[in-house]
């Protein structure tokens, strides 16, 4: 038994066998697995960085959120501040005015009041000239009753007249 | 459970006690006759025996001989007398003519009929893989069935390829896969014991020489400009200049040597390994009573290890020549100097 001899027979077929399997096999066998596989490992490779992108993104977006919530947070409590600030203004305004306005009315009322004592003061002193005319006219029809009087009365009068003249 | 496993074993270690007992210890146990019958190749298939009938598969013989032309027949013919002016030389086992000359011989014999056997294993099994591959999308789809099985050890070599040669490893990647599988298949095949396996197809040095040749072949065909620069006009000085190339040639002829002999020289010593614990058994059979039961358990233990370990073995040299061959490959392919 010659065992490191090779024999030229089996030589023969392995190198036909070895052949013929390889040749099937490199052209419908392994070139198809591992080319498919090799894609299947490119494709995972690239869903796993497209997802870890996605939540990077969503990350952002969240953290975006966030912020955005705080900005309109403060935004209204901001307002919500302007808003106190503006009503009290108003309301101050609003009360300055009323006073004002209640100033200006109260002198309205107190110059009528006045203009009412003056004209009612007024009637009152016409009145009382036509009493005292009236009462003089009376002593005066009363003293001059007789006629010797009148003339007198009257004299008197023209004299008086002319010295007023001259 | 653990009961019941203890005594199988033991009646299974005294099985070839009644049985072979006397049968045996009549004749001499040849075991190199054994262990080279079992190693060797032979024209027919012998699968066992029923009682005296021998079951074997007798296979064709196919010759041609510069004498009397082609010849082809059944080496059923040949077990007793000579056939068409052939005879079996009992010294080499091989066919030789009236005149002790050996023709060109092309018989399917045992090792040739289990490496048809692999081929056709291989080749249903990969065009199955590439057929699932094919029908599904394998984009969004996780291997099933034997996809699944094979396709992490075909990745397993397209990896060894990858790490080994660089660039344009996909070039190379199905011969390496070719050459894994076929010794993986092979060396597994030689490990069972009964028929579809059995023969020592790895551990033959004719397999192991072409699977070699091939490496040779694809590191040399291949190689790139600066790979035969540095064999033939290496940087070196001066007075090493006649020197290297010579080195250099030696020690690329010597690469697939080493390859050839590492898996023949492995695979062969497993099988005898193995033959040898089984043999054991039937050398201790003379001796019978004690000596032979403990040495028959103690073989039988022995022969499970040396399986286990032919097992790891059968995948290690396929995984070692292959990555041996991608090693070389890749360093027939070096990028430019480094200048």
């Amino acid at each position: 038994m010659n065992l490191v001899t090779p024999d030229s027979g089996l030589l023969f077929w392995m190198v036909l066998i070895f052949a013929i399997v390889l040749g099937i096999l490199w052209k419908f066998g392994f070139p198809m697995i591992t080319g498919m596989v090799e894609k299947r490992t490119a494709h995972i490779d690239d869903s796993l960085r497209l997802a870890r992108e996605a939540e990077e993104r969503m990350n952002s977006l969240a953290q975006e959120q966030k912020k955005l919530i705080e900005k309109t947070q403060q935004q209204q409590s901001q307002m919500l501040k302007e808003a106190a600030v503006s009503r009290d203004a108003i309301i101050a305004q609003a009360r300055e005015e009323a006073r004002h306005q209640a100033d200006l009315m109260i002198e309205k009322a107190r110059v009528e009041i006045a203009a009412e004592k003056e004209s009612a003061m007024r009637d009152v002193r016409r009145d009382v000239a036509e009493l005292s005319v009236q009462i003089a006219e009376k002593i005066l029809r009363d003293r001059l009753a007789p006629e010797q009087k009148q003339a007198e009365y009257l004299d008197k009068l023209i004299g008086e007249i002319k010295e007023e003249t001259k | 459970m653990k009961l019941k496993a203890l005594i199988l074993s033991l009646v299974l270690c005294l099985l070839p006690l009644g049985i072979k007992a006397q049968e045996v210890a009549e004749d001499k146990v040849n075991v190199p006759e054994i262990i080279f019958g079992h190693i060797g190749d032979s024209y027919e298939w012998h699968i066992t025996d029923i009682g005296q009938t021998k079951v074997a598969i007798h296979l064709p013989v196919i010759l041609h001989s510069s004498k009397t032309g082609w010849h082809m027949f059944s080496s059923a013919r040949l077990e007793e007398a000579e056939y068409e002016g052939f005879h079996i030389d009992p010294e080499s086992g091989k066919i030789v003519d009236a005149d002790g000359d050996r023709p060109f011989d092309i018989s399917i014999t045992k090792n040739v009929l289990s490496l048809m056997i692999s081929a056709v294993l291989m080749l249903v099994v990969f065009l199955l893989t590439a057929r699932w591959y094919r029908k599904h999308d394998a984009l969004n789809e996780a291997p099933t069935g034997i996809a699944a099985y094979m396709e992490p050890l075909v990745m397993l070599v397209h990896g060894i390829a990858k790490d080994s040669i660089g660039e344009d490893y996909r070039r190379y990647s199905p011969y390496l896969c070719m050459a894994f599988f076929f010794i993986l298949f092979n060396n597994f095949l030689g490990i069972i014991p009964f028929f579809p396996g059995g023969a020592n197809v790895t551990g033959n040095i004719a397999i192991t020489l072409v699977l070699a040749l091939c490496t040779f072949l694809a590191v040399n065909l291949f190689g790139n400009k600066h790979y035969y620069k540095e064999i033939f006009m290496p940087d070196v000085p001066g007075f090493l200049k006649p020197i290297m190339p010579v080195i250099e040639v030696f020690s690329a002829i010597m690469k697939p040597v080493s390859l050839t002999i590492r898996l023949f020289a492995n695979m062969m010593a497993g099988h005898i390994l193995i033959l040898s614990m089984v043999c054991i058994i039937f050398i201790m059979a003379k001796y019978g009573g004690v000596l032979f039961g403990s040495m028959s358990v103690v073989s039988v233990l022995f022969g499970v290890f040396c399986d286990m370990l032919e097992c790891l073995v059968a995948f290690i040299q396929a995984y070692v020549f292959t990555m041996l061959s991608a090693i070389y490959i890749g360093l027939s392919r070096p990028k430019a100097e480094h200048e």
